[in-house]
């Protein structure tokens, strides 16, 4: 657990210093306040946070592979990986801290949104456990993004590929899948569904915590956290 | 003394590619042992396998009394390893990169900070340590990971090309470094270089197309080198007359003699090698022509070839009569 902190915070740390991260954290403030300003706070709107919450989903489709996308890819570039995976840690320790690094990032970006609550309470009186549902949704989606977007960085050396690789990936999960089930047949129509992010989502900005969205995104993510731990030991039998 | 590394019939492929060939060999604890071979021979796959990089595809391999498959992690706490082109986290300063390889390689966090200011002294860093890796050159991102290796003190340390592009007195210093680790530490180091090699080890592993082409002391290979010695003789041809061609083939019927070849030395002294055939020894018969003929005799010598033609010869895949290992 220490080595997974030590990592996890060198991590951090090389968000921090690295240009694309701002990049990143700027477009997402500016697209979210955007969205916030159109849909969520004008007059007569519901004190509330669903609209901007709803899209969100969209946005970090977008750009959370941004963020995700040097973690491993970087590494296997510049060979730093062979120093790191030679060293006294397992290939769980660092994917781990690959995967809490880029999340306390996200969540690190996410914080200044904090500020739409605040401007809702000065000017209304919002009802604030949606808002808080809705936030413990947006922490569960981006771990999952980020775990995808880990697995894509795992996959190649190339930044670029890694990012368009976790967007295709998750543009099927959030968008293409709900398009899909639209006009799939009925006994698919379900599964399809069911197996889409949309579904799961939405629900959190409304208020609602079910066990089954939390078990959906805990679950997606741990697979693709280890899927990602499978692609650094498959180097063993490569 | 017991072998810190062991490698036995370590055989990788890459595909359909041949990399490592059934290669065995030993380091003895505190030896510096040299890993020489030209560029592609097998050597950074060996090392990597030693490190628990890459999986061997067949074959054992034991670092510190651990194997390196089924006890990687035991293999690596005892590891310190430089590979090739010496990878760095460019964005971070050179203390706090050691500093965090060290908590990655079991330091107590108490004596991290000691570890740190004793490797950065003992690898000439002091003045760049609150620099950005990234900024510095070659040579220096060359001690940092030379720093990074030592920084745990660990017994084997495993160095892939540690000299490479660095300048003369960096190299002097590096070889320096290096040759300071005998007895406490196991070093195996890869190179290209022969000379490289025999100033800074004692021990030499030549690899070849993935196979080990010579292992032993820089004496066993010379002791090897003896029997192909050479003769060398400045004659005169004297009042008698015979031209150098005529000389050269008098000595080439000598028993015993193999190739001739001869070079003018100006006012009718000429230089004259022979190469024995197989093991023979040719002196005495050539002595004894050039009494018969009653030239003149001013040296005869036996030249030992130099360990730079063999590693030359062997790596062009004449490895033939050389590759009886020494040790």
């Amino acid at each position: 657990m220490d080595k997974v902190l030590l990592l996890t915070r060198r991590e951090i740390s090389a968000y921090f210093v690295s240009p694309i991260a701002y990049v990143a954290m700027a477009l997402f403030l500016v697209i979210a306040g955007f969205f916030f300003a159109l849909s969520d706070f004008r007059p007569g709107a519901p004190a509330a946070m669903r609209s901007i919450f709803d899209v969100m989903m969209v946005i970090l489709v977008f750009v959370l592979p941004i963020i995700t996308m040097r973690a491993l890819s970087e590494e296997q570039k510049s060979g730093t990986i062979e120093t790191l995976l030679t060293a006294p840690v397992t290939d769980v320790q660092v994917v781990a801290a690959k995967f809490l690094g880029s999340w306390l990032f996200f969540l690190a970006v996410l914080a200044p949104t904090l500020v739409f609550v605040v401007l809702l309470a000065a000017f209304s009186d919002p009802d604030y456990g949606p808002i808080a549902s809705g936030y413990l949704g947006l922490a569960l989606l981006g771990a999952l993004y980020v775990a995808v977007g880990l697995l894509a960085s795992s996959l190649t050396c190339n930044q670029v590929i890694a990012a368009v690789t976790a967007f295709v990936v998750l543009l099927m999960l959030a968008m293409v899948g709900p398009w899909l089930a639209a006009v799939a047949p009925p006994p698919w129509r379900g599964i399809i569904q069911n197996a889409t992010i949309r579904k799961h989502y939405l629900d959190f900005s409304q208020g609602v915590v079910d066990l089954v969205h939390i078990v959906y995104f805990v679950a997606l993510t741990a697979y693709a956290l280890f899927l990602t731990v499978k692609v650094l030991e498959s180097r063993r039998w490569r | 003394m017991s072998a810190m590394i062991e490698v036995t019939d370590l055989t990788k492929w890459y595909g359909p590619t041949l990399a490592l060939d059934r290669a065995s060999f030993t380091v003895e604890e505190g030896q510096i042992v040299g890993f020489l071979g030209p560029n592609g021979a097998g050597k950074s796959t060996t090392l990597r396998i030693l490190t628990g990089f890459l999986p061997a595809t067949s074959g054992q391999a034991c670092v510190a009394g651990h194997d390196v498959l089924t006890d990687s992690l035991a293999v690596r706490r005892s590891i310190g390893y430089m590979p090739e082109n010496v990878p760095l986290y460019t964005e971070m300063r050179v203390d706090e990169y050691l500093r965090f390889r060290a908590g990655l390689k079991d330091v107590p966090a108490s004596k991290r900070r000691e570890a740190v200011d004793r490797t950065v002294q003992r690898c000439w860093l002091t003045d760049v340590r609150r620099r950005l890796i990234g900024q510095l050159s070659k040579g220096y991102r060359q001690r940092v990971g030379l720093a990074e290796a030592l920084v745990a003190d660990p017994p084997v340390l495993i160095l892939d090309e540690p000299t490479i592009g660095l300048d003369p007195a960096q190299i002097q210093a590096v070889r320096e470094l290096i040759r300071s680790l005998a007895g406490k530490h196991t070093v195996l180091l890869s190179s290209h270089m022969l000379h490289e090699v025999e100033r800074t080890c004692s021990r030499v592993v030549i690899i070849a197309e993935g196979r080990i082409a010579a292992s032993g002391t820089f004496d066993e290979l010379r002791e090897n080198l003896a029997d192909r010695q050479r003769v060398v003789l400045e004659v005169h041809p004297g009042d008698g007359g015979g031209g150098p061609a005529e000389i050269a083939r008098a000595f080439a019927q000598v028993a015993g003699a193999g190739d001739v070849t001869h070079k003018n030395l100006g006012e009718g002294w000429l230089c004259v090698h022979v190469n024995p055939a197989g093991n023979a020894d040719p002196r005495e018969g050539l002595y004894s022509m050039v009494a018969k003929r009653g030239w003149r005799l001013r040296e005869m010598r036996s030249e030992v070839p130099s360990l730079e033609e063999l590693y030359v010869r062997i790596t062009a895949g004449e490895a033939a009569d050389a590759d009886r290992p020494a040790a």
